[in-house]
Parts: structure tokens; sequence; C-alpha cells
């Protein structure tokens, strides 16, 4: 027993630190990832055929402000704020306090809508993945179009304002000095109203936001 | 014990030749002071964090002062600065021990010091500034993560040198933790960081994130843990360890289950469902796996418990076993996909994290630099009554932390799946989160007990030569050679 080969330094160096690692990543990780293989992942582009009603309506609401960090409300703005938002969502640890991801269990999909499917998160901005391991707030993956665009700005500056005892920071630096918005509060109200559109029916009346020309 | 002079005799006859020591004790030393540096500044970002939750923040207004970004300093200079600084300066100390060789170079060893220290820098400005990468654990910057990968690699080589080249053959316990944990850490930094970020979407980068999460808590600080311990425990218990049988289960157990179950962080989540029962049988598995670990330890102290009453290391170490024990045993409930859909995403998880990164690891690794710090700075203790204060401010602020959280999180549980507007959970959690800043605050004042301690020690503690012939300091007895009675008897 005093010569068992497997105290060795090459038995461990190979069977549990290289071999027991193989095995692991590929049951765990490589299985579940080839079996999504066939997915495709959607581009930036691609999120950009669907632009939510909201996003043309946050450049009715703040035409000066949209204009000046955006321009016009088109495909290249709307990718551009929101992968910024998406960006902003990580830097500012958002991620930590609130999941994006309903589960069929503990009555969620009563409380925050439908139960999440893998296709929805195979896009570019799930890389890396935003499904998060901690609720402080709400779950968002179902966001879209909960709130107005009004609200979030509100609730941004200032949450107290319109929940009276959430604990969330208040982000006062999404806005300029004159409690208007600037590039990063439109940005996170980009990517709040995209969370989960892609499952909401956009009834007719919603679609009169969108400009004709943009109209399917 | 004749087979003690080889290993601690080196030391003595390379003083003798005029070489270098075979322990540097100045790398030690850096690292602890390092490390402690880093847990101060992580409990103090977990409290200033913690009054967001009491609507009270310190510092409101302020961006690179945002909460979040404090979330990230507290949780990534916990592990990264607090524990794996400390566990950088034991390897420094314990594996030329264990190995009778010096590591590879001590110019590695000083340029890794620094490099470290410059990444966690780095890291703590990248988050300030906006930077950090949306990977749970993997937060450090994108761009400063093939700096640590490099680091990585070559502190491998500087401990797998002496490792390899060692006489003692075949190797100590805890030289198959350290062995194992360095080929895990490399890989699991590599896989985690990148495959997420740039190859594995949502639900695939998921399953690799949850590997990634739970590789870092089960392939790094866990086998550095108890490889640790293997050393420590029988060297100030003069005595060898339980059963040698049973630490090779230990081992072996772990190496095989541990790295299997990193789909628990994402259960009932859209990950396919084979997979994640795959992931739970494991971690209930390992379960059983550790339990034969701590039975070793306890077999061990059997017949010395009253050394518990006066040696505070052990005492720290054998608090963080209890505390082991009792993580274990809540993870096996928590595992479960039953209990998953009521404690999962609350506070319940929270306190599980402070009981084994802080309960469990951080205290055993207080134990460690409580055991070694008269011996790398060769003074006596300056107070030992501060010490035994650090250790209950510590112990009660972690029990209550603990107990409290472990409620708020089925308070909140509950109150979700009940269906109560959201507000009503949090009105139910404040008063836990006060506790949590009461408990945190106990917590802090003992680490500001300790430090003072430190350093009165090492500025005006008597020096040890005076009470300790040399030949017994220099002459540690090495552990390796204490499993072998065991084997034959
Ligand atoms: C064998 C023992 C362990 C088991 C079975 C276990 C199990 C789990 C599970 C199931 C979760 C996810 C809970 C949830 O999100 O609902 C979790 C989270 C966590 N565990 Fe462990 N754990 C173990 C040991 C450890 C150790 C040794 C550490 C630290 C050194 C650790 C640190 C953490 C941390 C930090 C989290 C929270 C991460 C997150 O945000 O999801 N665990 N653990
Ligand atoms: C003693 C004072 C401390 C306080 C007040 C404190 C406070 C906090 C707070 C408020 C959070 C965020 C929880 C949430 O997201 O809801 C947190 C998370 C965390 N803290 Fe601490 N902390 C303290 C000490 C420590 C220490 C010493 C360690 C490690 C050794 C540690 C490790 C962690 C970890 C791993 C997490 C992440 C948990 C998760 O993601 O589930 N904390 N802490």
């Amino acid at each position: 027993m005093a010569k068992s080969p497997i105290e060795r330094f090459s038995a461990i160096f190979l069977i549990a630190g290289l071999l027991f690692f193989a095995f692991s990543f590929i049951a765990s990780g490589l299985v579940p990832w080839l079996m999504m293989n066939k997915v495709p992942i959607k581009s930036m582009d691609d999120l950009a055929k669907d632009i939510p009603p909201s996003f043309y309506e946050l450049a009715k609401e703040y035409p000066k402000e949209f204009k000046q960090h955006y321009g016009e409300a088109n495909k290249e703005s709307f990718k551009v704020a929101l992968e910024y938002g998406r960006d902003l969502y990580i830097a500012e640890a958002c991620w930590h306090c609130h999941s994006q991801q309903v589960r069929p269990v503990s009555n969620e999909s009563q409380r925050f809508g439908k139960v999440s499917y893998a296709a929805e998160y195979s896009n570019v901005l799930q890389m890396p993945q935003m499904m998060g391991t901690r609720r402080v707030g709400p779950d968002l993956i179902r966001e879209a179009g909960k709130r107005t665009n009004d609200w979030h700005m509100a609730h941004f500056y200032k949450p107290v304002s319109v929940v009276p005892v959430s604990v969330m920071p208040e982000f006062t630096w999404f806005f300029d000095q004159t409690k208007r918005p600037n590039k990063k509060g439109l940005a996170m109200v980009t990517y709040m109203q995209w969370l989960g559109s892609w499952i909401k029916d956009t009834t007719d009346a919603m679609k009169q936001s969108i400009p004709a020309e943009h109209r399917k | 014990m004749e087979v003690t002079s080889r290993n601690g005799g080196g030391n003595v006859l390379a003083r003798l030749k005029g070489e270098s020591p075979l322990v540097d004790n100045w790398v030690v030393k850096a690292h602890f002071i390092a490390g402690i540096s880093c847990l101060f500044l992580s409990v103090l970002a977990g409290l200033v964090f913690s009054t967001q939750f009491m609507r009270t923040y310190l510092f409101p207004g302020i961006e690179p002062l945002s909460p979040g970004k404090l979330r990230f300093i507290h949780t990534n200079i916990a592990a990264y600065g607090f524990l794996a600084n400390l566990f950088f300066g034991m390897l420094y100390w314990a594996i030329p021990r264990l190995t009778g060789l010096r590591v590879w170079k001590r110019g590695v060893s000083l340029f890794l010091f620094w490099a470290w220290q410059a990444i966690l820098l780095a890291s703590v400005v990248g988050f300030v500034l906006g930077y950090a990468q949306g990977v749970e654990w993997g937060e450090t910057p994108i761009f400063i993560d093939p700096v640590v990968v490099v680091g990585v690699i070559l502190m491998t080589i500087n401990f797998y040198v002496p490792i390899i080249k060692t006489k003692e053959k075949p190797l100590y316990v805890s030289l198959w933790y350290f062995t194992a944990a360095f080929v895990w850490t490399g890989l699991v930094y590599v896989m985690g960081n990148y495959l997420p970020q740039f190859f594995a979407p949502g639900v695939s980068g998921a399953a690799i994130g949850g590997l990634f999460i739970h590789d870092l808590v089960g392939l790094f600080v866990t086998p550095l843990g108890w490889g640790m311990m293997y050393y420590f425990v029988p060297l100030i218990l003069k005595k060898p360890i339980y059963s040698h049988a049973l630490s090779l289960v230990g081992f072996w157990g772990l190496a095989f289950f541990y790295p299997l179950q990193g789909v628990h962080h994402f259960l009932w989540s859209p990950i396919p469902m084979f997979v994640q029962y795959g992931a739970v049988t494991s971690t209930i598995a390992v379960e059983i796996v550790v339990t034969t670990v701590v039975v070793n330890f306890f077999m061990t102290l059997r017949g010395s418990g009253s050394i518990l009453k006066t040696n505070i290391p052990m005492r720290w170490f054998y608090t963080g076993m209890v505390l082991y024990f009792i993580t274990c045993l809540q993870c096996a409930f928590q595992v479960t996909l039953t209990l998953q859909q009521v404690i999962h995403f609350t506070d319940w998880v929270v306190a599980h994290a402070h009981l084994v990164m802080l309960g469990v690891f951080g205290f055993w690794l207080l134990g460690v630099v409580t055991h070694l710090w008269p011996k790398v700075t060769k003074r006596e203790w300056w107070s030992l009554r501060l010490n035994v204060w650090h250790y209950w401010l510590s112990v009660v602020g972690l029990v209550i932390m603990f107990t409290d959280l472990t409620i708020a999180g089925l308070v909140q549980g509950f109150s979700w799946k009940s269906l109560q507007i959201w507000e009503e959970s949090i009105i139910a959690s404040m008063p836990f989160w006060m506790i949590r800043a009461f408990a945190g605050t106990l917590i802090g004042f003992g680490q500001i007990l300790w430090v003072y301690n430190l350093y009165k020690t090492a500025r005006f503690g008597k020096p040890l030569e005076e009470s300790l012939p040399v030949i017994d300091r220099e002459i540690e007895v090495a552990p390796a050679s204490m499993t072998r009675p065991a084997l034959a008897s």
C-alpha cells in the first residue's frame, strides 16, 4: 500500500487533474452545448429586425435627448442603444440583484409570465448569459411593456418615488443636470423594454407608434 | 523520528552552508499581509454595500461607487485577494517543508507576488470604471484575464518543481490536493472566462458558467483548504492522521464528483433536465465523500480534544470543520429540486456562500496565519487575549449572519411562492438585512483587533529566539513521515 501508484504525482496529475476534469466538462458542459448547436445564435442585426414600439415612443418622449445621443429611431440606433444598455446592465451589476429566467416552479409563470425556454437565450446579448442567480428585485426577462418608459425613468432616478419600499440604488448618473435622461438612461430603458419583447403580441393600437415605413 | 531530520534538517544544513533557506519568509509574510489587507477591504465593501439594503447607502449619487460595483469588489477581493493571497502564503510555507526542496525560483515568487497584487488593483479599477465582465466570479475585466492565466501557469511551475523532484514518494496527502488544485485552477479559469463570453451563448453558457462557479470553489478553494488541513492538523497535534484509507477515499471522491456539480447553480433553468439530475446526484454523492474527510479529522482529534482550549489555531481549524459539516448537510438539502423551488435566488444562498467562504475556508486561513505569524516574524504574540477576542467576534458574527440570512431566505422564498406582491418580500427582509449588517460589524471589529495584534507582534513582540532553541524551530516534523506509522499499524 505504501507504494500505491495512485499516490504518485503522475497519477494525480493525469487522472484526477486532467481526466476527471475533461469528463466533467464533456458531461455537464459540452453535452448541453452541443444539444443547442442547431439553434442559430442571433446577431445584433437579427435582433434589430424586431424593434419594440416602446423604442419609437422613447424617441418621441425625449426628442431632444434622443436626437442628441442616437439621432433617428431606426435599426442602427436601436442596435447601439440596446447593446449599450446591456453593457451597463453588466457594469452596474444589475444581474447580481435581478435574474432573467422564469422557472416552471414556485408560481413564477403567474408572477412574471411565460416560462423561459432555451432558444430565447441564443443571441449575442446573452454572451455571457445573464440568467442570474439572485433576486433582490424581481425577474426581468418578461419586463418589456410591463411599465411605461416614463415609469422606468422615474424608477432609475429615484426608485422609492414609484416603489416606496424599494432598496434599489438611485442611478442618478443616467441623467443630466436637468434630470433628463442622458445616453445611459435612454440605453437602459431600451434594454429593459426589449427584454421579453419577442414573445409579446403587438396589438394594432401599439403598432400606431411604429412609423409606417418601419412596420412589417 | 529519524525521517524528520531529512526534511527539516535541510533547512539547517542550508543555513550552515550559507545557502538560501528552504522557506522564503519574506514571500510568506508578504502574501499574508496582502491577504489580510484584502480581507479588510472586502469586509468594508460588504458593509458599505449592505447599507444599500437598509436604504441608507453611504455614497449615493457617485457613479464610481455605485453599490453594484462595490459588490464586485466585495466578492472578487474576498476570493482572489483574501483567500487566494493567504493560500499562496501558506503554500510557500508548506510545499518546501513537505518536499524538502525550495520552490522553483525566488525571482518568480517575488514577481508573482507583485503581479498578483497588480492584477487585484487593476480589477478594482476596472470595476469602478465599468469594465466588469458579465461572468459570475469572473468579473475580472476581460483584458486582465490573459495576465491571470499566465500568472497561474507560472505559479503552477513554481510549485510543481519541488513536488516533482521530491524524494518523498509516494506523495503525502496534502500534496495530492495541491497537485490537483493547480491543474484544475488554470483549466477552470480559461473555461469559465472565455467560453461563455465568446463561444457559448445563453443556456450553453449557463451550463459552463455553473461549472465555473462551482469549480472555483470546489477545485481551487476546497482542495487547497483540505491539503492545508492535512498538513497543519497532524503537525500541531503531533500525531498522524487517523486513517490513510479515508484520506484516499476523500481525495478521489472529491476529484471525481466535485467537478460534475456545476449545473446545480441553474436548477429548473432551460438547461436539459437530465444534466440537472446528474448535477443533483453527484452533489449528494459528494456530501458522503466529504463526510469521510470530516470523520477522519475528528477521529484524529480524539483523545487530544483539550488542545482546543489552549491552541487558537486548532480552534479555528475545528470550528471550520464543524461549519463545513453543517454546510454539507445544508447542501444536500438545498440542492434537491424540491427545496430549490423555494430557496433559489434568495438570501439562503448568500448565507451558504458566507458560511463556506468565510466560516470554513476563511476561518482555516485565519487559523493558519495565527499559527504562522510568530514563526514568520520570529516574535511571540503581543497579546494572546486579542486572538481570543478575534476568534469569538468572528465566530459569533458569522453564526448570526448565517442563521439570519438562512431564515431570511426561507421568508423570501415562501413570500414569492405565495404570490404576495414583490414589495412584501422586501418589507419582510428588512429586519434580516439590518441584523446582517450588525453581524458584519461584529466580524469587522474582530478583524480590527486582530490586525492591531499582528502589527504589535511584528513590531514589539518578544523575539522568538530567546524562548525557543533554534533547532526546535527549524526542524519541523514533516507530516509525510507521520502517515507512515498509521499505514504500518
Ligand atoms: C459539497 C459542498 C457544496 C455543495 C453541495 C454546494 C451547493 C451549492 C448550491 C446548490 C448552490 C446554488 C444554490 C442556488 O443558487 O440556489 C451553491 C451556491 C454557492 N456555493 Fe456552494 N456548495 C458546496 C460547497 C461550497 C464551497 C466549498 C464553497 C466555497 C468555498 C461554496 C460557495 C458557494 C457560493 C459562493 C455560492 C453562491 C454562488 C452563486 O451566486 O450562485 N460552496 N452551492
Ligand atoms: C463581514 C462583513 C460582510 C458583510 C456585511 C457582507 C455583505 C454581503 C452582501 C450584502 C452581499 C450581497 C448579497 C446579495 O446579493 O444579496 C454579499 C455577498 C457575498 N459575500 Fe459578503 N459580506 C461580508 C463578509 C464576507 C466575507 C469575509 C466573505 C468571504 C470570505 C464574503 C463572501 C461573499 C460572497 C461569496 C458573496 C456572494 C454571494 C452570492 O452571490 O450568492 N463576504 N456579502
